[in-house]
C-alpha cells in the first residue's frame, strides 16, 4: 500500500475520475442490470431534460432559490442577534434558552403545516420554514463562539478599560467568526431543504413542487433533473459561504 | 518624594467563592518604592498571581487597603497606568503583530487613547520584531509572541508593569535571553515592575528586591533587598557567588515554609 501524500495533480484529477467512473457505470451498467428507466433514468436522459425543459427548470429554480436565500439570511440573522442578547444578559438566557431548546425538539416536518396555516400558500411560509431550520444550530454555535474568548483575553481588555461594545466588537465577535461560519456552512444546505419541504406541503411552483408533480406523473427524468438542480443550488450557497469565510477569517 | 508604587496594609486577597470568599493571602503589608524591579517568588497556589490581579483592579481585595501610586487600583487602571503581561501571550490571532501592539490605542476612553503616541513601530524595533510586524501570531515563536505582548503592555507608557509568569512556558535559553532584554527595557523606561515567577533563578537574576511567598496561607516568608549585590543599574552574573548564595537563601526560605 502506498501511504505517501498524493501529488497536487492527483488530488485534483482523482475526484474527477472517481465521479466520472460512477457516472459511466450509472449510464451503462444500470440499464444492463435491468433497472428500468422510470426508476433510475440514465445521466444522458437527465441531461436531456436540462436541454429540452431548461426554461421550466429555471422558472422553478428561482422561487426555491429566493425562499432558501431569504430563509438563510433571516434565520441566521435572528440567531446571531439572539445569541448576542443571550451572552450579554444571563437573566434573559436563563429565562428563554430552555424555551428555545424545547422549540428545537419539534420536527420541522411537523411544524411545516402550522406555518402554512399561519402564512398561507405564498413564498412567505417557505421562507419561514427555511429560517427555522437554519436558526438553531447557528444560535448554539454563536453563543459558544461569543463566549470562547479566554479569561486572560477578557482581563486584557479590562486592563485597557475597554467598553462592553469594544469587547464585543474587537474580541467576542472575531473569536466567534470561525464557529459562526461552521454553522453557516451547514445552514447553506439545510435552508434549501427547508424551502423544498415547504413547497411539498403547498405550492405550485419551485423545485419542491416540481419534484412532487414529476413523481406523480412518472416523469422520473424530470424528477432527477429537479434533484440535481436542488443539489447544485445547495452547492452554490455552500461555495458562497466558503468564499466569504476565506475572505473574512484570516486565522487558523 | 513620590508616593510608593504599591502600599498595602492588612490586605486580604482571594476569590469570591460560591458560598463564602476563598482567602488566598491574608494580612499582607507591603510597600514597594516607585521604579523598583520587584520579583514575587512562590509556589503555585500561594496567591502571587491573585495579588497581581488585585493591583491591576481585575479583582477586588477581600479586606484591607491597597494604594497604587497613591491612588486606588481602579483609578490607576482607568487612567491607563498599568501594563499587564500574561503567562500566555494573549495575542489576538486575527491581528498582525503591529495591530496587536496597537490594541491599547484602539480601545478604552478616546480622550486617553489620543494622548498615547502611536509608538508601535518604535516598540517593535525595541523588542526586535520590526521585520515581522505583518506576521500573524501563529507565525511567530513562543519567545517572539511574549516579546510582542511586552511591547503591547509598554505602548501606553504605563507607570507600573505587571508580569504574571510571562516566560514560564519558554525554553531556558529563550528565557535567559528575554530576561536580559526585559532588564534593558526596564533600564530605559524606569517603570516599576512586579514580576511574578516560580523560578528562583529568574526571580534573583531580575529583581532588585525579591519577596518570597508561601502557600496555605499565602504570606511573605522572606524579603530580600538585592541592590547591595547588584548596584543601581541592577546588573549581576548568574555565576556570581553572592547571587548563588542569595538563591540558596530563597530556596531554604521556601523549603522552611512548606
Amino acid at each position: 500500500m502506498n501511504q505517501g501524500a498524493l501529488s497536487p495533480f492527483a488530488q485534483t484529477v482523482l475526484p474527477i475520475l472517481g465521479a466520472g467512473s460512477l457516472i459511466l457505470a450509472w449510464q451503462f451498467l444500470l440499464p444492463l442490470a435491468g433497472v428500468p428507466a422510470y426508476i433510475v433514468p440514465t445521466p444522458t436522459a437527465i441531461a436531456g431534460v436540462f436541454a429540452r425543459n431548461g426554461s421550466l427548470l429555471l422558472s422553478n429554480l428561482w422561487p426555491t432559490a429566493i425562499e432558501a436565500l431569504s430563509g438563510f439570511v433571516l434565520g441566521n440573522l435572528a440567531a446571531v442577534l439572539l445569541a448576542i442578547v443571550f451572552v450579554h444578559s444571563r437573566t434573559l438566557q436563563a429565562a428563554y434558552f430552555p424555551v428555545v431548546l424545547f422549540f428545537n425538539t419539534i420536527p420541522v416536518l411537523a411544524l411545516a403545516p402550522v406555518v402554512i396555516l399561519i402564512f398561507g400558500l405564498g413564498m412567505l411560509p417557505k421562507i419561514v420554514i427555511a429560517a427555522v431550520i437554519c436558526f438553531f444550530p447557528t444560535l448554539i454555535n454563536m453563543i459558544r463562539g461569543l463566549e470562547s474568548a479566554s479569561a486572560s483575553e477578557h482581563e486584557l481588555f479590562r486592563v485597557l478599560s475597554a467598553t462592553r461594545w469594544e469587547v464585543f466588537w474587537r474580541l467576542r465577535l472575531p473569536r466567534a467568526l470561525p464557529m459562526l461560519f461552521a454553522s453557516l456552512r451547514i445552514a447553506s444546505a439545510t435552508a434549501v431543504i427547508g424551502a423544498i419541504v415547504g413547497e411539498w406541503i403547498g405550492s405550485d411552483k419551485g423545485l419542491g413542487a416540481l419534484i412532487i408533480q414529476a413523481t406523480f406523473n412518472y416523469q422520473s427524468d424530470r424528477l432527477y433533473a429537479a434533484i440535481v438542480l436542488s443539489s447544485l443550488l445547495s452547492i452554490g450557497f455552500f461555495m458562497t459561504v466558503v468564499v466569504t469565510e476565506r475572505w473574512s477569517v484570516r486565522y487558523r | 518624594m513620590a508616593a510608593p508604587a504599591i502600599e498595602t496594609s492588612g490586605l486580604d486577597v482571594g476569590y469570591p467563592g460560591r458560598r463564602s470568599p476563598v482567602t488566598v493571602i491574608s494580612g499582607l503589608d507591603l510597600t514597594v518604592e516607585a521604579g523598583t524591579f520587584l520579583s514575587i517568588l512562590g509556589p503555585s497556589g500561594c496567591g502571587k498571581s491573585t495579588f497581581l490581579r488585585v493591583v491591576a483592579d481585575l479583582l477586588a481585595p477581600l479586606a484591607g487597603t491597597i494604594r497604587v501610586m497613591g491612588e486606588t487600583p481602579s483609578a490607576v487602571r482607568s487612567g491607563r497606568g498599568v501594563g499587564f503581561v500574561f503567562q500566555d501571550s494573549t495575542l489576538l490571532p486575527w491581528r498582525t503583530a503591529r495591530e496587536n501592539v496597537r490594541l491599547p490605542i484602539q480601545v478604552g476612553r478616546r480622550s486617553l487613547s489620543r494622548m498615547i503616541d502611536d509608538r508601535a513601530d518604535e516598540l517593535l524595533e525595541l523588542v526586535g520584531l520590526s521585520e515581522l510586524s505583518e506576521r500573524l501570531p501563529h507565525q511567530l515563536s513562543g519567545g517572539q509572541r511574549q516579546r510582542l505582548a511586552i511591547a503591547r503592555a509598554l505602548l501606553g507608557e504605563p507607570r507600573l508593569l505587571l508580569m504574571d509568569e510571562p516566560f514560564g512556558a519558554l525554553d531556558e535559553i529563550t528565557r535567559d535571553r528575554l530576561n536580559d532584554e526585559l532588564l534593558n527595557l526596564w533600564r530605559r523606561t524606569g517603570t516599576t515592575v512586579l514580576f511574578v515567577t516560580h523560578s528562583i533563578a529568574e526571580a534573583v537574576y531580575l529583581g532588585q528586591r525579591v519577596i518570597v511567598l508561601a502557600a496555605h496561607p499565602g504570606r511573605i516568608v522572606a524579603d530580600h533587598d538585592l541592590r547591595p549585590l547588584k548596584g543601581p543599574d541592577n546588573r549581576c552574573s548568574r555565576e556570581d557567588p553572592a547571587i548563588v548564595a542569595a538563591m540558596a537563601r530563597m530556596r531554604s526560605a521556601l523549603g522552611a515554609a512548606s
